[in-house]
Formats: C-alpha cells, structure tokens, sequence
C-alpha cells in the first residue's frame, strides 16, 4: 500500500513537473543558473545511481563488489563505446554478468 | 493516401524510428520493476502515469535496495524536473492551450523534446511530438508488461544476471551526455558517483543519491558548459 502510495505521489510529482514547464512564463528559460544547475542535476543523479548499484552489497547500506556483476557493467561499457542500441546494451551486462555467475565468479 | 504521404514526411518518419526503439526498452523496466519488488499492475502504472525512463528507473532502484520510500520519490522527483526545462522550451514552438495543453504535459520526456525541437516550424514539431509520444508510449507500456510478466516467472535473479540490468541502463542514459560533455561533466559525474558512495555506509538507502545532487552546484562556476544540454542534433540517443 504504502509503495502505490509512492507511486501515485511521484507520477504526480512528475506530470506537475512537465506542465509546470509547458505553462510557465518563457523568460524563466533565460536564468542561466536555473538551466545550467538543472541540466547539471541529472549527471550526478545518473553517476550516483550507477556507482551505488554497481557495488550494492546485502542490505541497503553494505557496499560490496561482485566480480560478475562488474563485468558485466564492464561489458556494457564496451557496447557503448562501439555505439550499441541501448537495448543490445542492457542485455549484454545481463548475458556476460550471468555467464561469468555460471562460470563460478 | 493522405496516411500515406504523412508517413513520408521527415518528421513523421524520426519520430516512428525514435518511438519503436526507445519504446522497446520498456522490457527493461518492466524486468528491473518486478525484480525491485513491484507487483507487473504496480510496474504497467508507473509507465502510464509517471512515463519518464529515468525517475522510473531511479525510484524502482530505492525499492529494489529496501531504501526509503521519500528519499526514492524525492530522487526521481528532481530527475523528473529536466521535463520543466524540456517544456519551457517546447511551449512557444507546440503553441498549445488549455486541454490539449494538459494532455501534451504527459508527454513532455528526453526523446519527445528532441524530436519536436529539430523540426523547423509548428506544424512539424506538433506532428513530430504527437507521433513520438504515441508510438513510444504505447510501445513502453507493452513492454513494460511484457517484461514484469516475464520475470515473474523467474524465480533466481541474480543467476539471469537482472542485477546488472539496473546500472547499465543508468550507463546507457548518462554514457550520451559523457560524450558530448567536456571535463567538468565528467568532474560533475565523478564526484556525484563519489559522494553516494561515501554516504552510503552512513544514510538510509536512497539519501545518498540524493547527496548526490550537490555536485551539480559546479555547474554554477566558471565559463557555461554545453554538457548534458538537451542538444536537438542528438535524436538518436536514448536519454528517457
């Protein structure tokens, strides 16, 4: 309950968001700090996301590294490099992560 | 034949391209839903109604890691407002109002702004984004179920490999504006990915990311970078 609770309160949160932008006054566009913070925000955002999930351990706060789980990142950074669709991509760290999980890493 | 020769227009034709291939990646998210917990209603929700790739991505990660609820939703929350941004920019060019105004908010995301903003005038930026917004969306909301229907059916998920599913998607959304961007985007990066991993031993799961969000005040300084700019060349790129 409690997380469709989350749900609903965050999909309203980011339609109030998208609307806000389609009916706010133009000349919010022109304060360079607001733009520049703004498209800065989702860099470190994104890093963090990856770096804490990349080395998550058992429980929510226990950092760990899984041999696996890092080549496959690994070889999904290699798909990028090489300008994979973003589908390929995804799939390869699963594919190479539970291939090396099979070969006993 | 009026079907026909609409489909023939440039910008009809970006937008079917751009809408099958980002909105296949909604198995992704289905997978990475169901394996954070979700129930495939809970996952199929989240696409229709919050239907932004990233925040999607980031608040199933909070749940996945058994984090906090608020400090997921205020993490997506913030992911979410590069949207304002992308519809500050598309109100002028769409020229919408009142209820189609409310109805176009929905689909303001990544891929539906580049794809408007590269057309030259109105009336292709209102057919680029309509057409964008309805073949990605209902192709993310397919294969959203698809993809929570599927790993239900999977009992072992770290012997798929799904745990590596959600940070490379995080690669694959934050590797296109690495590329483009100069040293302090990835300094920005860096020290984002740096400080989540210091706090985490410390904060609640899902506080640390929002930490996170502090390295983007080096933004502020020094000469404007066009790193991570929404960048109308770049309709390629899966950035959602």
């Amino acid at each position: 309950m409690t997380l469709w609770i989350a749900l609903a309160a965050t999909a309203a949160g980011c339609y109030l968001l998208k609307y806000a932008g389609l009916a706010a006054p133009r000349r919010l566009l022109d304060n360079p700090w607001l733009r520049r913070f703004a498209t800065a925000v989702p860099l470190a955002l994104l890093a963090a996301l990856i770096a804490v999930e990349a080395l998550r351990g058992e429980g929510g706060q226990a950092l760990a590294w899984d041999t696996a789980r890092m080549g496959g990142l690994g070889a999904a950074v290699a798909a990028l490099v090489l300008r994979a669709p973003f589908l390929v991509v995804i799939v390869t760290a699963a594919a190479v992560t539970a291939g090396l999980r099979a070969l006993g890493l | 034949m009026k079907a026909i020769s609409l489909l023939r227009t440039p910008a009809v034709r970006d937008s079917l391209g751009i809408g099958f291939a980002v909105g296949i990646a909604g198995l992704a998210f289905g997978t990475a839903a169901v394996a954070a917990g979700l129930s495939p209603a809970q996952a199929v929700f989240t696409s229709v109604f919050m239907f932004t790739g990233a925040s999607q991505f980031a608040l199933v990660g909070v749940v996945s890691g058994g984090g906090s609820l608020v400090a997921g939703v205020l993490g997506a929350l913030l992911l979410g407002a590069r949207n304002t941004l992308y519809g500050l920019r598309l109100a002028d060019l769409l020229g919408w109002r009142g209820a189609r105004r409310a109805l176009a908010a929905h689909g303001v995301i990544d891929e539906t702004a580049a794809v408007a903003l590269a057309q030259p005038d109105r009336e292709s930026a209102r057919l680029a984004f309509g057409t964008t917004y309805l073949v990605l969306g209902g192709f993310w909301w397919l294969t959203t179920l698809v993809g929570a229907l599927a790993t239900e059916q999977i009992s072992d998920i770290s012997a798929f490999g799904l745990d590596a599913v959600g940070p490379a998607i995080f690669l694959g959304l934050l590797w296109p504006r690495l590329r483009e961007g100069g040293p302090r985007t990835w300094l920005i990066a860096g020290l984002g990915a740096g400080l989540a991993l210091a706090a985490t031993p410390l904060l609640p799961s899902g506080v640390p990311v929002l930490l996170a969000a502090s390295a983007a005040l080096i933004a502020l300084f020094g000469p404007e970078a066009s790193g991570g700019a929404p960048a109308e060349s770049e309709t390629e790129e899966v950035r959602s």
